[in-house]
């Protein structure tokens, strides 16, 4: 019997840190296991060898914040025959979606002299507001763990085992006292669980890296912090507005805050 | 005389995006420009109006590779504009944190990044291939500069447990104990690690930089220190400003810095261990001479040498921070928000990263600057590539071109926070 021809997987980057494909280089003891399993056809960040497509999966991280941007994932969409958006750029936007609630030229007047040197578009925008996205995992970062599982589930086919809950779940699971009982602004409740609920494991409150969880209710939990907690509608408004700002359910409970 | 162009669209193994552009006219170079596309995010913008709380979480988005050093810049630098001082066992936790992301970042540097270049191999997972004990001891040393960052900070990527004034919790004594066991294996690859990158073969090539760096009188440079470099300059960060400029060309979505006066510097190991040598631990200064190296290395390829001596250094500082650490009684000092400005500088793997705030009186960020590692290196890269080229303009394109990306990556370029960077480009006319 001739050998199985291996999928061929590509890595691309668009506006973000680099830190979730990076999350796959992070995988110390896994990495040259999947490496095994796949034909590494693209992957700057890796190597120097580049071939074209067509891949069979295709990983994505960063927010389209150019046209050239908007063009190359388009190309990279026909080039791939599944495509996963990696981290809260990708899914969401990012933090650099933050230029969405302002004037952008006002933010490249405050960071370069020559304003005219620079080419950006007004909004930073998910992959999935230019092209069909076959899977979304989120995290900002993602966690190198589900990466595993989605790549894991690609090649097994079928599809990843990620649950939807709140970072609540993953907390109550590890033990931990609620951070709220003891009076710190949490946004765990409507946060998408997979960090393994860090923040509160380390006295903090969760800041909402991971994203809205399916169905939260983001209002409700907004009037205890105001009510209870005493924040005041400023802080409501920035305590939704960070890393998935541009996220439907947090973008609105962000703009109900704002005078 | 023929003339051509060479080109490189995607510079690979560095983090983030950018190319480089060399045009050779008649015998020479006419022109070098590292191009950076890597798309603007305006992190300095956007922080206007946040509060000082916030800068550590935010800041740290700029850069999945170096993370830390964004926490570590806009904490100390909230601290100086709020007059706080953190000391003690949370100062040492700190630099413990910091000890894991140089060994993380390094050893993905070495092992993944550069050391294909000098064996010729495209990455690290063919050269696994050939050396597969080589590339499975550089997965377990990064991963155990990530276990530190991870312990210490919450996760790898965008710790989670570092504010203003200290930590959310400090972690007790016995929770370090199984990270000394990895460490104590991590000194004896990393000193590995300086024999085998000593053996590599090493292009000749060697320039007297203008090198700037931290220096501390106690200390080999991480946290804290005062801005020197090797031709005169010795301030204090709050002065950064005043030596410093930054040049925005119609090429690069990031901004070039110079010293005032002298023009381009060379800012990372390379400056770190030619100005810090003495306060090196005598076994890394021991392997440091063993793999070749002098007091003083000119040769910017020799950065990979330098870099597994500072991966030595970091996990004996690591476990030594381990060994004498006391849990404190606070995981952090008070801190209350006043008008003010704040400077701070610490050493990112890759080198010098200032962080500048102004804030009013209700703690609320009025303006800030943020200088990376990568922006300073530009102007020298560019440089280096000129005079690299001149001397090897008989070879064919693709070993040029090849060879170029490797002196780039000898600065272990992050393009991701440059920009506020590689394609390789060389054009024969």
């Amino acid at each position: 019997m001739p050998p199985k021809k291996k999928p061929r997987l590509s890595v691309w980057k668009f506006a973000s840190c680099d830190g979730c494909q990076l999350s796959l280089l992070d995988c110390e003891d896994e990495l040259l296991a999947v490496v095994g399993e796949v034909d590494l056809a693209y992957f700057a960040e890796a190597s120097r060898a580049r071939c074209q497509g067509p891949y069979d999966l295709t990983l994505v991280d960063g927010s389209i914040t150019t046209a050239h941007d908007a063009d190359l994932i388009k190309k990279v969409r026909r080039d791939s025959k599944f495509l996963v958006a990696l981290g809260a750029c990708a899914c969401s936007g990012g933090i650099q979606a933050l230029r969405n609630f302002k004037d952008v030229h006002d933010f490249i007047r405050a960071v370069y002299q020559h304003p005219e040197y620079i080419e950006t578009l007004e909004q930073s925008t998910p992959i999935s507001a230019h092209v069909k996205v076959d899977y979304q995992l989120n995290g900002c970062p993602i966690n190198k763990t589900q990466l595993l599982e989605v790549i894991s589930a690609y090649l097994a086919g079928r599809t990843p085992m990620i649950a939807p809950h709140s970072v609540c779940l993953q907390c109550k699971a590890r033990g931990n006292i609620c951070v709220m009982v003891l009076g710190t602004p949490c946004l765990g409740p409507v946060t998408h669980g997979g960090c393994g609920a860090i923040c509160p494991t380390y006295h903090r409150g969760c800041y909402g890296c991971y994203g809205p969880k399916e169905t939260p209710n983001p209002a409700s939990l907004a009037a205890w912090f105001r009510d209870r907690l005493g924040m005041p509608e400023a802080g409501l408004v920035q305590a939704f507005r960070k890393f998935y700002a541009n996220a439907p359910e947090f973008r609105r409970e962000s703009e109900a805050h704002e005078k | 005389m023929k003339s051509r162009s060479i080109k490189v669209s995607f510079l690979a193994r560095v983090e983030g995006e950018g190319g480089l552009q060399i045009r050779i006219k008649g015998g020479s170079v006419a022109e070098v420009k590292l191009v950076i596309f890597e798309p603007p995010r305006f992190f300095e913008a956007f922080l206007r109006g946040r509060q000082f709380t916030e800068a550590p979480d935010i800041t740290c988005r700029i850069c999945g590779i170096c993370p830390v050093a964004y926490l570590m810049s806009a904490a100390h630098a909230m601290e100086d504009a709020l007059g706080v001082k953190v000391s003690g066992p949370l100062r040492d936790l700190r630099r413990l944190l910091y000890c894991g992301e140089w060994i993380e970042s390094h050893a993905l540097h070495v092992f993944m990044l550069h050391a294909p270049d000098f064996l010729g191999y495209q990455d690290a997972i063919q050269m696994a291939a050939d050396h597969p004990e080589v590339v499975k001891m550089g997965l377990r040393l990064k991963k155990i500069g990530n276990q530190v960052v991870t312990l210490v900070g919450g996760r790898e990527i965008h710790p989670i447990n570092v504010r203003v004034g200290g930590f959310y919790r400090t972690p007790a004594k016995q929770e370090l104990a199984p990270l000394a066991e990895e460490l104590k294996w991590a000194r004896e690859a990393a000193l590995e690690t300086v024999r085998w990158v000593g053996r590599l073969p090493m292009p000749a090539f060697e320039t007297d930089y203008a090198l700037v760096t931290l220096r501390h009188e106690a200390e080999y440079p991480c946290n804290e220190g005062r801005v020197v470099s090797n031709k005169g300059l010795n301030v204090p960060v709050q002065e950064y400003d005043a030596h410093f400029l930054e040049e925005h060309v119609a090429y690069s979505n990031a901004l070039h810095s110079k010293l005032k006066g002298r023009g381009p510097y060379f800012a990372g190991p390379l400056a770190r261990y030619n100005l810090n040598f003495d306060k090196l631990t005598p076994l890394a200064q021991e392997a440091a001479r063993a793999a070749g190296l002098g007091r003083e290395v000119r040769n910017p390829f020799q950065s990979i040498i330098v870099r597994a001596v500072e991966t030595l250094y970091a996990v004996e500082e690591a476990l030594r921070i381990i060994e004498a650490y006391e849990r404190p009684e606070e995981p952090a000092v008070r801190v209350e928000p006043r008008a003010g400005v704040g400077y701070a500088a610490t050493e990112a793997p890759r080198g010098l990263l200032y962080h500048r705030y102004r804030l009013d009186d209700s703690g609320a960020i009025l303006e800030a600057k943020i200088v990376p590692p990568t922006s300073q290196n530009q102007k020298i890269i560019e440089q280096d590539l000129r005079r690299f080229v001149e001397g090897r303009l008989d070879l064919p394109d693709e070993k040029l071109t090849w060879q170029c990306e490797q002196m780039v990556r000898n600065y272990d370029p992050c393009i991701s926070c440059a920009t506020h960077f590689l394609k390789i480009k060389i054009g024969r006319e």
